[in-house]
């Protein structure tokens, strides 16, 4: 779509769009080019000489199991994460949804845990599950079972999935709660009329209708899971215990600022690139497929 | 409602309730931990409040926890606001500026600005860090306020929200502007503006909420203490390897540190959803 009464300016625009384009490229374009120059680069700790290797950090990268340990993590991690914000998110939503009397006042509590940051979501669990003091952890003492998840890197990584995924459902809800609004209210009373209980009706028309909404979902909280999640990472577990929380994106951080292997860093930045451009390609090509309907 | 089912009624409430205790019960936890002294949370888990909520916050807020370095959390809480504020003012004013040239002008190479800007929603900090680093490093901004803010102000999200919404604008509006003798800057700052009160109230709330709970930028770009922002700095406080772990301390902070963001959402909640939403499109 285009104005068709715009105004006559040589300079002008260029003068409007300089901020922005300035930013841009002093603060994405140039770094994300260094990044991938880098990524050719060997340098030694110092700094003082770089090789072009071509590849090689790329090689290495995959022949380190510790990079598959940690894309196997992120992927457990983003899975479960996903699926157990978007599940609770869903379950809440539908109930909002039947509700006549208020409404208002569920909707509002459950939509501003959105505010919390990632990082303080993951202390408030931090606290919960804290082994000497936590409420949840002498709980599950009592039960007999055993929490430590200083010690245990499976707990470790469900901690961390809690907490990530209690912070995704304010977010999940306002969407599915949109989304279920949308759906014709004619069609759930046509199927009533027909006989078809409340499970059957959320089943067959409910649910189908909404997939739009939950695919846009699933990419927005995968891509949640692999970038926003970097500071209840750091704050609860640092990547530990033995890199069993060690996500790419801490990997990044973690091998560049601490380990201080440059190429190495970089080489990751570039596939996380990558996993970004084709995760924005997937939501374009979705949102332009759902115009049309 | 289609029909009336009055177990099922019930469920829905027991449901929602039951989503409002998981949302509530870990901010109650950490809130009545902040309340008692430190040693009463060491090994036990308090139920109800105690007596110290005001010793622990004047604590928190003048001299911060003392095994890292007693940063005051007002301090950190200024440091937070002014950086939040900052990605707020500078995304919106550029992103208004560059909506404004794409939509209200031709010239060459305007497809092309359009697509360098879209470029940015594919470049999250995360995936550049280090040579954004190096940048900011060269360029003498470590431990400034700009070094925090200007490199996450470019957004390709508000401009494009502008743009959209620039393009909803009759077109006989500019022209009648222009047949009054209007220029370019009249119409923006008479018309365009005033118009777009309501999407910049909803980008205000959403970025305001970005802005304050960035965490990896500020951990890399800040290592002076007193340019620490609050919720970064409560990672600090986790780690305290030889001293009593004063958990009543780091809980008031993590109160502090998401209060004003939650109390924007509780005042704004219209144009939160509104920003939320059309943000995402």
């Amino acid at each position: 779509m285009e104005k068709r009464s715009t105004f006559n300016n040589l300079w002008l625009p260029y003068l409007l769009l300089a901020p922005q384009i300035i930013i841009t490229f002093i603060f994405f374009i140039w770094p994300a080019s260094q990044a991938l120059y880098q990524s050719f680069l060997l340098e030694d700790a110092f700094g003082l000489s770089s090789e072009f290797i071509w590849f090689e950090n790329f090689e290495v990268l995959f022949s380190d199991p510790l990079y598959f340990d940690s894309i196997n993590t992120t992927f457990i991690f983003s899975a479960a994460t996903t699926f157990l914000s978007l599940s609770t998110a869903l379950l809440f939503a539908v109930m909002a949804d039947r509700v006549i009397r208020g409404e208002m006042a569920y909707k509002t509590i459950l939509t501003w845990p959105y505010a919390v940051a990632p990082a303080v979501a993951g202390v408030l669990w931090l606290f919960m599950f804290s082994p000497s003091n936590g409420i949840l952890a002498l709980a599950l003492k009592d039960w007999g079972y055993d929490w430590n998840h200083i010690l245990q890197g499976g707990q470790a990584l469900v901690l961390v999935v809690i907490a990530a995924a209690w912070k995704q459902i304010a977010y999940n809800f306002i969407f599915f709660l949109a989304g279920l609004q949308m759906i014709p209210k004619s069609l759930i009373e046509a199927a009533a009329i027909d006989g078809a209980g409340p499970a059957k009706r959320f089943w067959t028309i409910i649910f189908p209708l909404l997939s739009p909404t939950t695919f846009f979902l699933i990419v927005v909280n995968v891509v949640y899971a692999f970038f926003d999640t970097f500071g209840i990472i750091h704050a609860v577990t640092q990547g530990g215990p033995y890199k069993s929380t060690e996500i790419l994106v801490y990997k990044v951080y973690n091998d560049g600022f601490i380990g201080l292997d440059l190429g190495g860093s970089a080489a990751q930045s570039v596939i996380l690139m990558f996993i970004v451009i084709s995760l924005t390609v997937i939501q374009f090509r979705y949102i332009e497929r759902r115009v049309k309907y | 409602m289609i029909e009336n089912r009055p177990t099922l009624n019930a469920l829905t409430h027991v449901t929602l309730v039951i989503g409002i205790v998981i949302v509530i019960f870990p901010i109650y936890i950490a809130f009545v931990a902040s309340t008692h002294e430190a040693r009463d949370i060491l090994m036990t888990v308090q139920g109800w409040f105690g007596t110290n909520f005001i010793e622990n916050y004047s604590t928190v807020l003048e001299k911060g926890k003392a095994s890292t370095g007693s940063i005051s959390v007002a301090l950190m809480m200024w440091n937070s606001l002014v950086m939040a504020l900052g990605i707020v003012v500078g995304k919106i004013s550029i992103s208004i500026l560059s909506a404004y040239a794409i939509v209200y002008f031709r010239f060459p190479f305007r497809m092309f600005f359009f697509w360098m800007i879209f470029v940015t929603l594919m470049l999250p900090v995360e995936v550049r860090i280090l040579p954004t680093y190096e940048v900011v490093a060269n360029l003498g901004l470590l431990n400034t306020y700009p070094g925090l803010v200007l490199p996450l102000i470019a957004s390709a999200t508000a401009t494009f929200l502008f743009r959209q919404f620039f393009l909803t604008i009759p077109d006989e509006l500019a022209e009648a502007a222009r047949v009054d003798g209007a220029g370019p800057f009249r119409f923006f700052f008479d018309i365009l503006l005033p118009l777009s009160r309501t999407n910049i109230a909803a980008l205000f709330v959403i970025l305001f909420i970005y802005g304050w709970n960035q965490y990896l930028w500020p951990l890399l770009v800040t290592t002076e203490q007193n340019m620490t922002t609050i919720v970064m700095g409560i990672q600090a406080m986790l780690y305290v390897p030889d001293d009593i772990n004063e958990w009543n301390i780091t809980m008031a902070t993590a109160i502090l540190a998401m209060l004003p963001p939650v109390l924007i959402i509780i005042v704004m909640q219209r144009q939160f959803v509104k920003g939320l939403v059309e943000t995402e499109k």
